[in-house]
């Protein structure tokens, strides 16, 4: 075995998983917040590419312009879906609130390909090229320089909700709704603000994914991998969501890399099936308890 | 009397909270046995125990003289345990005459095949269960006349009842009660009264109850259990039990006994 | 509602059509969709058979999600099982067709058994996404096991046929499809007048309540999805045999996607909304189509717009009757029926 080839390729596939994390991630906060699966995460991350593409490819902005303007209109539009769409099924049953995602998913494929077209496309390069080593180990520079932007994210996250204000009330709507409303906590804006920060974080992970695997209207299947990823941590939990991202994208790669590009999501959802049968919350979820 | 559940020594806690700390009582056959006590005294988690949706963590329960650990819910409920549950679960989605067929289910045989075709022996139990159905519970529960709704559509008494239509399909040895007036007005409560003490007399059917209304409780129980804090303080006859002073106290947390014999000793107002 | 039929007994009370106005109307349906096929055109034909295909498959999926509260995302999957085992018989066997297409709806029961066992442990949302994974070790099987499936390039079929009657036209197919779209919506009509439905719709609307009450929720869980993933399978069958070639990407997500939509669109948990949702569901590509080819002439670029335009339809349909028309055309039917049953007396 080669063991170079093989922690290159856990390189960039820990790489990679970081991104999955921090996908992960905004799906949790969606879902601690308002208890919605969502399955359009993927065709926001796409939505946010695109803008990035629009914004640094044809308008010609400079891409640490057009970054951030991308990644608030992903996060606008996930306010945005919210409130539209999200909030008037309040009280309805989960299963038919998925199902509005998956109808806002396949929405914004359309629209999305409407607007830029069915073709794949290439981002603008705009990460440092020069390879990275990680002692004789290298590493893309597009995976390596993306990870570090979205791990950058990812702890201004965590500590953003451990320790401001607005990362309390999401907590406390997130453990107890009516007692988060009690508490003065604006329970409709929490909803809002999970979607906008959720979305967040989505979109400059998909700006980044594209950036290194490039952009199509198929680009939200990655929504699948996402899906696998929280399942996996277990839905509530964001620790979950950051040690199965990192495992996920990892063995995702690694199956890619060995096995051929067709195994990459029968590994993953492989593990999704094992997990579901033997830990049916996920590694970190929480059961809730059921009356009558 | 035998007694046709004998629970022995339960206890049942959720993480911190004891919701039952070894309670044993009976509940003698052919008679209307009622469990009071506060709110969260662990009522309805006794009745969750004897359905087997909570697992005690300590203790039996004995059913007709057998241990019922280990029997899953629709197994105790083919056995005769039916019962309503607190917050009313109706199947919203089912006309009334489907949702108490549904009680039925336990009883019938037919499988898919059966179902697909709609002939031969499905056809027939199904037309049993509509007779069966419609001869001794829709007429005798007076409820004829919504059969066709939607349950949604039901007053909220209404749905009690035929909530209660429903367990009695099940054919119950045993009919768990939980809390069968809560809500009602009083027109509802003396026919619900009037429902139980019927079918006691009429079914032979053992009648185990949780109820808050103690005229009612007074009137129609034959055995009283009080539940406290998960404990059982006393059971007894109701002229036992209201006048026993640490019920008084448990109910309403205080030893002003004049007021607290008025709550216990209410008016008979039931019929 | 027609006034004035006195039942006579519980038997006429509970049978499907309760009136003789309604047995009329039904029978003036039969005969109307068994003259189609002499009056139709060959696109209309190719329709009817379409929309046959998708009213078996929207009522399985119906069962499963609509009645019993399952969301499945493996439906595409289902279907897919189905065909391959036409196929893959049609080539290595003579069978006749009905005996294939039980083989198509048994195996893909077998299937949708499997893949519904987490509902062992998990329900709702998890399950839905156990079904997923489903559909993707599926999707993998289908393009991979290449001496079965023929990989990639899929598998090319016989016409339908029994005792050497080949079903080579649209036209004979859709003496198959349409007869079997009508018994199995009356199958499915059937069950939800027996214990199994009730105990669905129980399942449906409180599971926990149900089990107190009496019903084996894994066993009846299982039994939706081996019902719903044999009307897939058979579904699935049909398509084989419509189209005489099954590949992997004759089944993808996006079908699933489909179907849920067409179950919504139509109305969950009601078998005329399924059909309705079918048909709508199956039609509107086609009224897109037929809009594309007359902007052509003036706008050269349009056909490159419909199949996005299908997409943002699809979804817009499904989060538009969710929010607006939970109930489905369904609903919106019998608004309609209400209204002209009414019609004459109302002003
Ligand atoms: N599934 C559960 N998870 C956690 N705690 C529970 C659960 N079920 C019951 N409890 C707790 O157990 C205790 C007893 O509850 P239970 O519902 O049995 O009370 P009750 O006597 O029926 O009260 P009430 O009169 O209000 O209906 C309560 O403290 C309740 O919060
Ligand atoms: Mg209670």
């Amino acid at each position: 075995m080669d063991w170079l080839f093989f922690g290159e390729i856990s390189l960039a596939g820990l790489a990679m998983g970081g991104l999955y994390a921090l996908i992960g991630l905004g799906f949790v906060i969606i879902y601690k917040a308002t208890r919605v699966i969502n399955f359009a995460i993927g065709e926001i991350m796409m939505f946010a590419a695109y803008l990035f593409l629009t914004f640094a490819g044809g308008m010609e902005m400079s891409p640490w312009v057009a970054l951030p303007l991308a990644v608030l209109g992903g996060s606008v539009l996930g306010g945005v879906i919210e409130k539209v769409m999200i909030r008037p099924m309040l009280g309805e049953s989960p299963i038919a609130v998925v199902m509005v995602t998956i109808g806002i998913a396949s929405i914004l494929v359309g629209l999305v390909e409407l607007v830029w077209g069915a073709d794949p496309q290439l981002l603008p390069g705009f990460l440092p090229r020069k390879p990275v080593f990680i002692g004789e180990m290298y590493l893309a520079p597009k995976i390596a320089y993306g990870f570090l932007i979205g791990a950058a994210l990812l702890i201004v996250y965590l500590l953003y909700f451990r320790f401001s204000r607005g990362g309390v009330a999401l907590r406390a709507t997130a453990s107890d709704q009516a007692a988060a409303y009690s508490m003065g906590i604006n329970v409709r804006r929490v909803f809002n603000m999970a979607w906008v920060f959720g979305s967040l974080a989505a979109s400059l992970a998909g700006v980044l994914v594209a950036a290194t695997g490039g952009l199509s209207p198929q680009f939200g299947a990655i929504g699948l991998s996402v899906l696998v990823v929280v399942i996996v941590g277990g839905l509530d939990s964001i620790v979950g969501a950051l040690i199965a991202g990192v495992f996920i994208g990892w063995l995702e790669t690694v199956a890619g890399a060995y096995l051929g590009g067709e195994y990459r999501m029968p590994a993953t959802f492989a593990v999704l099936a094992v997990i579901l049968v033997l830990r049916p919350y996920g590694l970190f979820g929480t059961h809730e308890i059921e009356r009558v | 009397m035998p007694n046709i559940l004998e629970i022995n020594n339960l206890s049942l806690s959720f993480g911190g909270v004891k919701a039952l700390q070894d309670v044993s009582f009976r509940v003698p056959e052919n008679a209307v046995t009622t469990v009071i006590g506060p709110n969260g005294a662990g009522k309805t988690s006794l009745f969750n125990c004897i359905s087997g949706f909570y697992k005690p963590q300590q203790g039996t329960i004995r059913y007709q003289g057998d241990v019922l650990a280990g029997i899953k819910p629709p197994a105790r409920a083919a056995m005769g345990l039916a019962r309503t549950f607190q917050n009313i679960a109706l199947f919203r989605g089912m006309t009334v005459l489907d949702n108490i067929k549904l009680g039925a289910h336990v009883h019938m045989k037919s499988g898919l095949l059966g179902s697909l075709a709609y002939f031969g022996a499905t056809r027939r139990e199904e037309m049993a269960v509509r007779r069966d159905v419609e001869k001794h519970i829709i007429d005798f529960l007076e409820i004829d006349h919504i059969r066709r709704q939607s349950v949604a559509s039901l007053s909220y008494g209404l749905q009690k009842r035929v909530e209660l239509a429903r367990a009695l399909a099940m054919r119950p040895k045993v009919l768990m009660l939980d809390e069968p007036v809560a809500g009602m007005n009083r027109e509802e409560k003396e026919d619900m009264a009037r429902f139980i003490l019927d079918i006691r007399e009429e079914w032979g059917v053992t009648v185990l109850m949780v109820e808050h209304d103690m005229s009612m409780v007074m009137d129609i129980s034959d055995h009283i259990a009080v539940l406290n804090f998960g404990r059982v303080i006393t059971e007894g006859l109701p002229a036992e039990v209201q006048n026993n002073p640490e019920v008084i106290e448990a109910y309403l947390g205080t030893s002003d006994m004049d007021s607290l014999r008025k709550k216990l000793n209410p008016e008979r107002e039931v019929a | 509602m027609r006034i004035g039929d006195a039942k006579q007994s519980y038997e006429a009370d509970e049978a499907i059509w309760t009136s003789s106005t309604q047995k009329i109307w039904f029978a003036c349906f039969l005969l109307a969709l068994a003259v189609f096929p002499f009056m139709a055109d060959a696109y209309f034909l190719y329709m009817g058979c379409l929309v046959g295909i998708a009213v078996i498959s929207t009522t399985g999926l119906n069962i499963l999600t609509g009645f019993t509260g399952l969301i499945s995302l493996g439906q595409a999957g289902f279907m897919g099982v189905g065909g391959y085992t036409v196929a893959w018989m049609s080539i290595n066997t003579e069978l006749p067709f009905p005996i294939t297409l039980l083989f198509a709806g048994l195996l893909a029961a077998a299937v949708g058994i499997l893949v519904g066992l987490p509902s062992l442990r998990v329900k709702g949302l998890y399950l839905a996404i156990a079904t997923l994974a489903g559909s993707v070790f599926l999707h993998f099987i289908f393009a991979e096991w290449e001496s079965v499936t023929g990989g990639m390039g899929g598998l090319s079929l016989e016409p339908a046929h029994f005792f050497g009657f080949t079903f080579q036209s649209d036209f004979r197919m859709y003496f198959i499809i349409v007869p079997l779209a009508v018994l199995m919506v009356l199958g499915a009509k059937n069950v939800f007048r027996t214990r199994t439905g009730r105990a669905f719709i129980a399942i449906r609307d409180r599971d926990i309540s149900a089990e107190i009450l009496g019903i084996n929720l894994l066993r009846y869980k299982l039994m939706s999805f081996a019902l719903s993933s044999f009307y897939a399978g058979v579904a699935g069958g049909l398509f084989a045999y419509f189209y005489r070639v099954v590949t992997p990407e004759s089944f993808p997500l996006s079908m699933s996607i489909f179907y849920l939509a067409a179950v919504i669109v139509g109305g969950m948990g009601n078998l005329l909304g399924g059909i309705l949702g079918a048909a709508f569901m199956t039609l509107i590509p086609e009224a897109l189509g037929l809009l594309t080819a007359a902007l052509t002439p003036f706008y050269p670029n349009a056909p490159i717009f419909m199949s996005p335009m299908l997409e943002i339809i699809f979804g817009a349909l499904i989060v538009g009757f969710l929010i607006f028309e939970p109930h489905g055309l369904a609903e919106i039917w019998h608004r309609i029926r209400r209204f002209f049953s009414l019609w004459p007396f109302r002003n």
